[in-house]
């Protein structure tokens, strides 16, 4: 699958039972990056949790951000901790804070070359892979801006 | 009645031991017979018949459960069955914070605090899961190759050492520390396998900054402490080593999910560090040993800078290793070899080698030892840390 960063095989994504992170998952489908906001304080907050943790309003919803952000940290592995990467050689995870969302962070690869440099604090942009092995899925992953 | 709140010199440790410390596995008992054999060594060090014991504390979920633990030892009253929440050795010191809370305010009288682990027989904590979904927390991190302690934690170190432009050697002295005290002692699993500069700057990476010598063992084994009030400590062969401070806790959001927490780079003791001094009434100058828990050479490096021995600023000075060995080093670090040397045992080892200190009796052993610290399980949460000391200080 050349359209995609990683060699297949790593466990899917899928919503929690309860139904907590579901809007999201969907939104990636949809080529969307919706996080939770409150619709009481008006602020976002990230991973996802039933209550508002500033301002304690249970009422919740997820609104679409831009895909656009900064690398607020990164790494670079080596060592293969699961068999689908055992041929996979070095790849890069980075940690991306988005400035339109209360630089609330996420976590995806950062696509080219594999041992090129990573600059803390650099603009990057959002980019949706789509996943059509069951059960189906979009992650986000991120290139240079 | 005093009613002071504070642990300070109220409780004390009797007695230590640990089984034969082996790689990952390597055992050749069950996990639950090293529990029970670690706790009997702990007994005899203390001197006392396994059933004075009546209480049980533990962390990171053990699997050695308390009450199979009192039947199969022939205890008559249990008082105490502890477990401090969180995975990793973020609890060691928080068991024995709860285990002298226990004694000292009468719920218990002699308690064990232990941790056995047989990575051989159950899972290992270094392997991703294998399975087709992943739903929760980690579905936001899983399917981008990010699932390793070595990986989730790399992310905080790396942004540390950028905030502070920290150097890869301050790292690699950390590890050289470890592995210089292991060559003293026989119990380390790393005993006569000696690190140097060149080996570890030639290592593997296993993710970047962390060398294959920057990451804990994983090992097979069980440790233990029986700890009893400190009015009881003058009836035992050991030198009084009492329990001046222990502290838990977490820093605001450390839970986050998906690497929110808002303060991200730290190793999670900023709230804790003035705690701990303050219970113990001392400040870090006073600190004559040091044991802070290796998961990764990076948590270390937090750990010191923020229990205030060295400025963020400094870490490229203060990180050497004539700084961190036993022999007239300004901090003796890890002197038992610690995780990454003697035996990761979730850092319970630590504690143990802290108490020697106190006692006289460490393989690397630092002159006039009065003031013995203990550091548990940095980045994870909740974490915790605690410090013994002899006689003279108390």
């Amino acid at each position: 699958m050349s359209d995609h960063y990683l060699q297949p095989g790593l466990p899917k994504p899928v919503p929690t039972p309860d139904g907590l992170d579901a809007p999201y998952w969907q939104g990636l489908k949809e080529n969307k990056l919706l996080i939770q906001r409150c619709s009481s304080c008006q602020r976002f907050q990230w991973g996802p949790e039933w209550l508002c943790h500033r301002c304690h309003s249970f009422e919740l919803s997820f609104e679409e951000v831009q895909a656009e952000g900064l690398i607020y940290s990164q790494e670079r592995i080596w060592h293969p901790v699961h068999p689908a990467l055992k041929d996979q050689g070095p790849y890069i995870v980075v940690l991306v804070e988005l400035p339109e969302a209360d630089n609330v962070r996420i976590v995806g690869n950062l696509l080219g070359d594999p041992e090129q440099a990573i600059p803390f604090g650099n603009k990057v942009r959002g980019v949706f892979e789509h996943h059509d092995e069951e059960p189906a899925h979009t992650l986000l992953q991120w290139e240079l801006a | 009645m005093s009613t002071e709140r504070t642990l300070r010199g109220k409780v004390g440790i009797a007695g230590v031991a640990e089984t034969t410390y082996y790689k990952r596995g390597e055992a050749p008992d069950a996990e639950f017979k090293l529990a029970l054999e670690a706790i009997v060594k702990a007994c005899a060090s203390a001197g006392i018949s396994p059933t004075e014991i009546d209480g049980f504390s533990s962390f990171s979920n053990d699997r050695s459960d308390a009450s199979r633990l009192a039947a199969a030892l022939g205890i008559k009253d249990l008082r105490l069955a502890n477990m401090q929440w969180g995975g990793g050795g973020g609890g060691g010191s928080g068991a024995i914070a709860n285990a002298a809370a226990a004694i000292a305010t009468g719920q218990a009288e002699c308690v064990c605090v232990f941790r056995a682990l047989a990575q051989g027989q159950f899972g290992r904590f270094g392997q991703g899961p294998q399975r087709n979904t992943i739903g929760g927390d980690m579905a936001h991190t899983i399917p981008y190759g990010l699932m390793s302690p070595a990986q989730m934690f790399a992310m905080k170190v790396n942004r540390f050492m950028f905030e502070h432009d920290v150097d890869q050697h301050a790292l690699r002295a950390i590890s050289l520390a470890s592995y210089h005290h292991a060559q003293n002692n026989p119990r380390a699993v790393m005993y006569g396998r000696p690190l140097d500069e060149e080996k570890y700057d030639h290592s593997r990476w296993i993710v970047e900054p962390f060398h294959l010598y920057d990451c804990c063992q994983e090992n097979d084994g069980a440790a233990a402490m029986i700890l009893v009030s400190a009015d009881r400590l003058k009836d035992f062969d050991h030198p009084p080593c009492y329990l001046l401070g222990a502290v838990a806790g977490s820093h605001h959001r450390a839970g986050a999910s998906v690497h929110n927490a808002p303060d991200y780079a730290t190793s999670a003791f900023k709230p804790l560090a003035p705690r701990l001094y303050d219970m113990a009434q001392v400040s870090a100058s006073d600190v004559d040993v040091l044991q802070s828990y290796e998961n990764f050479t990076g948590g270390v490096l937090m750990s010191i800078v923020e229990h205030a021995f060295c400025e963020p600023s400094q870490c490229n000075e203060f990180f050497c290793l004539d700084n961190l060995v036993s022999d007239g080093g300004r901090l003796p670090l890890n002197t038992s070899g610690g995780n990454l040397a003697e035996c990761y045992m979730h850092g319970l080892g630590l504690n143990i080698e802290a108490v020697r200190q106190v006692w006289g009796e460490s393989t690397n052993q630092v002159k006039d030892a009065k003031v013995s610290m203990v550091i548990s399980g940095p980045m994870v949460t909740p974490v915790s840390a605690c410090i013994f000391g002899s006689e003279a200080t108390v």
